[in-house]
């Protein structure tokens, strides 16, 4: 139980009276990567932004139930906190148009009025630039604006803003569904190499993205988690026909 | 058939024309004040005229100083009240479109942009005026900065309405408290187009007569306290220009130019900002 990182019993959440997210209950372990997917409207993007308690922010969104990091429960934690803890990368790549991409990368810092010397947010850009797979293409011109970058170059900046936090756990909210297949392709390059390291939850409404990167698999059906399973199992012999239906395409 | 599309193409052409005749009429008027300003003006400038104030009647020479030097501390009295407070009820206003107070307080901005010019005036002259017993430039300034406030506000609003949600969403999950947000995400972003509604304001209030008549008043001489009357352009040229002299008369032409030169200048200003710092999104 102790690589836990994510684990939720019971959780329900709102938007209003529309009950989105129904008696959750799943755990996750430390460094695998997770994707969760499932038709749309089914309550998945609500339960990632959930975690890092983004869903209140919503007017009129309301969430009940156990969810922890690690022993800690996250809805009595401040929310800054566990926005610092939980890193988020979103559907479209939102690079903060106003920074260059030096910047970009030390926004969490730099928004905070954290001080730090220079040498060292030196050392962070990098490594975090490294570790999105991006630094080769923009060590030349760091101090361009984040905005000239291509759609797949900027969200893996916005995969580098997310890794210099050094968060435990990153959320992935669709990441690669305004994408281009090569941009695609080395965004979940990217995964493999960024396990070793963080916990990763995935939103994903491709199903063969789901099987190409994830250790396990989560499926979401009318707000309800249906299955949660090795990805290799889920998608060889699901145990639940409404998980058996999806993968073969009988809905979407 | 054939003759029926004929008269279709007709009327079509006498359409066009008479809209393309029409753009052209309007810009006249704007070209005859601009040259006739500027023929009557042009010769008044020089260095004497702005840096002296107006000569006695019946002396020769005379400047507008006094007006350059109270119109321009006016302009930044009231800038100081009229921008913070403009500004945060504009990023009120789009970052909670939808609650009671939005819906009342836009109401009341836009009721309070169509309020005559020398209505907000007698208002200031019965709280301040009165009250203080005195003309007074603080009085003049917060009488323009009635006038700036709607103009602040509707630019801030629509500017920052503008800007994508995901924005904000990103930035708060990076656990960026929501001060921060508004202030070093949101308000950088729209930042262009919230100083050119403050330039556009500025022009706007720079040219106000109504609401100093009876409130900086007007001053002949060159007076830089802010509890005593003071010279402002647009005043300025109200007096000279009604007067029965000639040398005033041409005192009068001389402001209008500067004071056109100067509106002229903060509008070609205020476009080229907007297109430079403009943020690709």
């Amino acid at each position: 139980m102790e690589h836990t990182v994510v684990s939720a019993s019971k959780f329900n959440a709102w938007f209003g009276d529309n009950h989105v997210v129904k008696d959750v209950t799943i755990g996750i372990e430390k460094n695998q990567v997770i994707a969760v997917m499932g038709p749309s409207g089914c309550g998945k993007t609500t339960f990632l932004r959930c975690i890092n308690r983004m869903h209140e922010l919503i007017p009129g969104a309301t969430a009940k139930g156990s969810l922890k990091l690690y022993d800690d429960e996250v809805y009595t934690m401040n929310p800054i906190y566990v926005r610092y803890k939980i890193g988020m990368v979103f559907q479209r790549p939102n690079p903060f148009p106003n920074l260059s991409i030096y910047d970009n990368v030390v926004a969490g810092y730099k928004l905070n009025g954290l001080k730090m010397a220079k040498a060292d947010m030196d050392v962070i850009v990098e490594k975090s630039l490294t570790s999105a797979a991006l630094w080769k293409e923009v060590k030349d011109s760091l101090h361009k604006k984040g905005t000239f970058l291509s759609g797949g170059q900027q969200q893996r900046l916005c995969i580098a803003r997310a890794i210099a936090m050094e968060p435990e756990v990153i959320l992935f909210d669709e990441p690669t569904s305004a994408l281009d297949p090569i941009s695609t392709s080395s965004v979940e390059q990217l995964f493999h190499e960024l396990k070793e390291n963080y916990t990763l939850i995935i939103v994903t409404h491709n199903m063969q993205q789901a099987a190409r990167v994830s250790d396990k698999t989560a499926f979401f059906y009318m707000g309800e988690l249906v299955e949660f399973d090795d990805t290799k199992q889920m998608f060889t012999a699901p145990t639940d026909v409404r998980t058996q239906n999806y993968i073969t395409g009988r809905f979407s | 058939m054939d003759a029926r599309i004929g008269i279709r193409n007709t009327k079509s052409m006498l359409f066009k024309g008479l809209i393309v005749f029409l753009a052209f009429l309007i810009t006249i008027p704007l070209i005859i004040v601009l040259l006739y300003i500027i023929k009557q003006g042009v010769t008044q400038v020089n260095w004497h005229f702005l840096t002296h104030v107006p000569a006695p009647v019946g002396e020769a020479g005379g400047g507008i100083s006094n007006a350059l030097i109270g119109s321009f501390i006016m302009v930044i009295m009231s800038s100081i009240i009229a921008i913070p407070v403009g500004m945060f009820a504009g990023i009120y206003l789009s970052e909670n479109p939808h609650t009671k107070l939005a819906y009342y307080s836009g109401l009341c901005v836009d009721i309070l942009q169509g309020v005559p010019s020398i209505v907000v005036g007698i208002v200031v002259y019965f709280w301040i005026v009165k009250p203080l017993g005195t003309f007074s430039a603080l009085s003049g300034s917060i009488a323009l900065s009635i006038m700036m406030l709607p103009i602040v506000i509707r630019s801030t609003e629509q500017t920052l309405r503008l800007l994508p949600p995901s924005l904000k969403e990103a930035a708060l999950s990076l656990g960026v408290p929501y001060h921060r947000v508004i202030m070093k995400v949101i308000v950088p972003c729209g930042f262009a187009g919230i100083l050119s509604g403050i330039m556009l304001s500025v022009a706007r209030i720079i040219g106000e007569t109504a609401p100093l008549l009876f409130t900086a008043f007007g001053n002949p001489y060159l007076s830089t306290s802010i509890t005593k009357p003071m010279e402002s352009l647009p005043h300025l040229i109200f007096t000279y220009a009604t007067s029965p002299y000639d040398e005033w008369h041409n005192l009068a032409w001389g402001a209008s130019f500067i004071l056109l030169m100067f509106v002229l200048v903060l509008n070609i200003f205020t476009k080229l900002i907007t297109r430079k710092w403009n943020i690709q999104l």
